[in-house]
């Protein structure tokens, strides 16, 4: 914990990309001026000021990889949210947004911790994990890794097409998808809601010692903690993100 | 008001404003249970005032912060439900 003080500070990142991801979701590049690096797994606050003062903050994970210069964010649109319709509607390339981070050194990952890496994510519940899987690539690590990930649909599918990429051409990531309400014709995935018979199938065994990360909506985030612990993992080695039920 | 549920994780903001090395990490033994667990792993309770971070264990009160809303940037730390804190 030495080292120079330093305090959390506001700043102002420039939005220099935005890029559909599935019809309620959307890609946010920003370039960050007086970035410091971030580790994967991080998150920023984002913060909203309207003209009366009034002043909405939201933490958004960072799906970003370390070794990209710019800081990706994937922002779902919650129809009552406060910060959200603004950040996928209004946004357009060239505005600034206010942010500060990166935060929260707990739920991070670096290549040299090792693995086996066990990520489970619903939803944008993605977010920080593709920041890991994206990292463990540009770091040219080959710790086996298992991406469970919970969709409604296949089209809500974020991330598709480089998951699909990275699975395929790298033979120690697997990529194991399930859509929980609407599968297409032929769907060879899983079709229900993460349990802990899908977890006993997916999940490397406990005697492997996986390094477990888990990202979404509160159920599926406990759900998925206990089941795992129940199957004998070790909890210290479980991290969970929560998205909480409203934010937005 | 809403009340989130969330992982000491989703406090780090707010704590990162008090503390200025990485809190998340550290480890937090628990007044009341005697449970020690890095912050990031409590439970936190976040709402527009303050944010409260409660023992996995047991859900005794660790750390509550309350945030001055108007005027001067002002913050109200409570750390008794801490035994004590572990720092790497």
């Amino acid at each position: 914990m030495a080292g120079t003080v330093r305090r959390l500070t506001w700043q102002i990142g420039e939005v220099v990309e935005t890029s559909p991801q599935t019809p309620r979701t959307k890609s946010l590049f920003l370039e960050v001026p007086e970035w410091r690096g971030h580790r994967a797994g991080q998150h920023v606050d984002v913060r909203l000021t309207a003209e009366d003062g009034y002043q909405a903050e939201r933490s958004y994970s960072i799906a970003s990889a370390p070794e990209n210069g710019q800081v990706e964010l994937v922002v779902e649109r919650l129809d009552d949210g406060e910060v959200s319709p603004y950040l996928a509607d209004e946004l357009r390339d060239g505005d600034g947004l206010e942010l500060r981070g990166p935060i929260g050194g707990w739920f991070a990952w670096d290549a040299e911790e090792g693995g086996p890496l066990l990520l489970v994510a619903g939803g944008s519940g993605i977010a920080p994990l593709m920041a890991m899987v994206r990292h463990r690539k540009a770091a040219g690590s080959d710790i086996p890794v298992r991406l469970l990930y919970s969709s409604r649909s296949y089209g809500e599918i974020i991330f598709r097409q480089e998951l699909e990429t990275l699975a395929a051409d790298d033979g120690t990531i697997e990529v194991i998808q399930t859509l929980t309400r609407f599968q297409p014709e032929g769907w060879h995935g899983y079709d229900r809601r993460i349990d802990e018979k899908m977890l006993r199938e997916v999940a490397y065994p406990p005697e492997e010692h996986p390094l477990a990360f888990v990202c979404g909506p509160t159920p599926l985030v406990e759900t998925v903690a206990t089941a795992l612990v129940e199957l004998g993992h070790d909890p210290t080695r479980v991290k969970t993100e929560r998205f909480g039920p409203t934010g937005g | 008001m809403d009340e989130q549920r969330l992982d000491g994780n989703a406090a780090a903001g707010i704590l990162e404003e008090i503390f200025t090395f990485e809190i998340t990490t550290a480890r937090a033994a628990c007044v009341h249970c005697g449970a020690a667990g890095e912050v990031g792993a409590q439970m936190a309770y976040v709402t527009e005032i303050g944010t409260v971070l409660r023992c996995s264990s047991c859900d005794n009160a660790l750390i509550r912060i309350v945030r001055q809303q108007t005027g001067p940037q002002r913050y109200w730390l409570d750390l008794k439900g801490i035994d004590y804190l572990q720092l790497q």
